[in-house]
């Protein structure tokens, strides 16, 4: 019984994981051909495609869990957006080049963090995508925290630019650091990373960093939470529709 | 030596096969040619990113999103290359740009249609990509050595575009009947444009006679269309999709396919600014340029305070 909950519970948190990856592999996606100059271009893509990527072994996994005819593009297609549990920061729109670098540069510390952390999963499913993926997530870290240093420091109208994003994005970081009742139990289980434990690293590293690239922390005096239970922001909807349309334009097709 | 002898000297070089290398000295005739056709070649790699693009975020299924997102991408690196390649002619990639958003340089014609359908993405990968291969695999005779050596590389992800291409089309073909109607009239919009894009006939070509002297082009516009529609044939057969020729013809003494006649005065009517999306694609370039400038604005004055900094330590 036990170990039919686990499973079940299993299959919720990486399908949550792959919704994270599948919008924000989305959003970056949307740069293909409006980034700055042409290797930025290249670069953004390359990042959505390894957001993809993690998305697709994600919810291969839980399809496999699953084990109801689903496939990945059943999760990735064929939910709603009530059903989606994407951590709310991953929704947000594209912005400009300094929302993006910021929301990116704040992903990739955490997932660096995290995925360091659920390659010691007990699940050996989940250990093994951590693997994979916590190579890319250190070769993101890199760019984006660059780019922090390029755009805080840089012009005064990239300052600017910078810290509106920076102060815009702050109150979509708190829940990145909640658990709820399901990823509680899959922590005791051994399964599931205690993002709670995240929350001091994170702040300590992004701290720093926006120090040294000029700009200031936002104070924690607002914080919008939801996405793991559902409740999204306005964004997400028209995201799906546009990503959905055409699958579901032809049910049942193979493409 | 005198200009005389290094001209002759250069000739000799033509005739005998040998690249000619950016330090070589080469006719300002030659240069200028090269400049206009590896340039005209990048944007075109770089506008080409946008009618696929238009499909990235609605891609049908995650492993389609992926292998189209990597297509998109591999098509910046051309340009990429392209531009650093031209750059050894003695331009810059910021005046090349500045000759694209003035519409002094052009890009391939055929990215003034639209991606109307998913179906498009499998046309264009299958179809333009295919009908790019065949132009280039005779490039990589060319006599610049840059240039020479770019086609090599470039083909290699060429072909495995257009295979991708055609697997999509494949899988449409075996789908359901909406599907392949999706895809009949994908190839029905793209193939005559496709034939164009191997430009007019070599009697009505600006720069053909002297490219050819000069061993930069290596076989007339005529030569490669026939190769690519005598290779089209059987491809299309297989998909089981209509021709959308109906005089195409095997001709058994020639060894070819005898074709009916592209429509020339399409082509020169979407050439000279009138194709769906000409002023759509040019814009969206100069718009994406402008909107990004203050990130390169930020980048070069952290770089130069960076360095401040280096010299102050
Ligand atoms: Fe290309
Ligand atoms: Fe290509």
């Amino acid at each position: 019984m036990a170990e039919q909950n686990t499973r079940q519970d299993t299959l919720e948190y990486a399908q949550r994981l792959g919704d994270d990856a599948v919008v924000l592999g989305h959003r970056l996606s949307e740069w293909c051909s409006n980034a700055p100059f042409l290797e930025e271009d290249l670069a953004l893509a390359n990042t959505a495609l390894d957001f993809i990527g993690r998305a697709r072994m994600y919810y291969g996994y839980a399809a496999e869990l699953a084990d109801d005819g689903r496939d990945e593009d059943d999760f990735a297609y064929l939910r709603d957006q009530r059903d989606y549990r994407n951590l709310l920061l991953h929704e947000l729109p594209r912005g400009d080049f300094a929302f993006t670098q910021a929301r990116q540069y704040f992903i990739d510390v955490y997932n660096q963090l995290f995925l360091e952390e659920l390659r010691q999963s007990a699940d050996e499913r989940l250990a093994a995508i951590a693997a994979k993926a916590v190579k890319e997530s250190r070769y993101h870290l890199r760019r984006s925290r660059d780019w922090m240093l390029r755009l805080g420091d840089g012009t005064e109208e990239s300052h600017r630019r910078t810290q509106t994003a920076v102060d815009n994005l702050w109150g979509y970081t708190h829940e990145l650091f909640e658990l709820d009742p399901l990823e509680q139990r899959l922590v005791d289980a051994g399964v599931a990373v205690d993002v709670a434990a995240l929350r001091d690293p994170w702040r300590e590293q992004v701290g720093t960093l926006l120090d040294e690239a000029t700009l200031r922390q936002p104070a924690d005096d607002w914080a919008v939470r939801g996405g793991r239970e559902g409740y999204h922001t306005e964004n997400l909807g028209h995201l799906l529709t546009e990503m959905q349309a055409l699958h579901r334009a032809y049910p049942g097709c193979s493409w | 030596m005198t200009e005389d002898e290094l001209e002759q000297a250069f000739y000799r070089r033509i005739e005998n096969e040998e690249k000619i290398e950016p330090k070589d000295w080469m006719p300002e005739g030659y240069r200028q040619n090269l400049i206009r056709q590896i340039s005209q070649h990048a944007h075109s790699e770089v506008i080409g990113m946008q009618p696929e693009g238009n499909w990235i975020t609605r891609a049908p299924s995650l492993r389609r999103k992926a292998i189209l997102l990597a297509k998109v991408q591999d098509e910046g690196g051309h340009g990429l290359y392209l531009y650093s390649t031209a750059e050894t002619l003695g331009i810059s990639r910021a005046e090349m740009i500045e000759a694209l958003q003035s519409c002094k340089a052009k890009y391939a014609s055929i990215f003034n249609y639209p991606a109307q359908t998913w179906a498009d993405v499998g046309a264009i990968g299958w179809l333009v990509d295919g009908a790019a291969i065949v132009n280039q695999v005779s490039l990589q005779r060319t006599s610049y050595g840059p240039y020479s050596r770019s086609m090599i590389r470039i083909c290699k992800e060429e072909s495995f575009h257009q295979r991708q291409g055609y697997e999509l089309m494949l899988t449409l073909c075996r789908g359901t009947e909406e599907q392949k109607a999706m895809a009949q009239d994908a190839l029905n919009r793209f193939y005559w444009p496709a034939l164009m894009m191997f430009g007019p006939h070599d009697s009505e070509s600006a720069h053909s006679a002297k490219s050819m002297q000069w061993k930069i082009k290596r076989e007339s516009n005529d030569d490669l269309r026939q190769k690519f529609i005598d290779q089209t044939v059987p491809q299309i057969e297989f998909l089981g999709l209509e021709h959308p020729d109906k005089d195409i013809r095997w001709n058994e003494e020639r060894g070819h396919y005898d074709h009916g006649e592209i429509d020339w005065d399409e082509f020169y009517r979407v050439i000279s600014g009138n194709g769906p999306c000409n002023r759509q694609r040019i814009q969206h370039h100069i718009r994406v340029h402008e909107e990004g400038a203050w990130v390169r604005d930020a980048m070069s004055a952290y770089q130069q305070k960076k360095r401040q900094r280096a010299q102050a330590a």
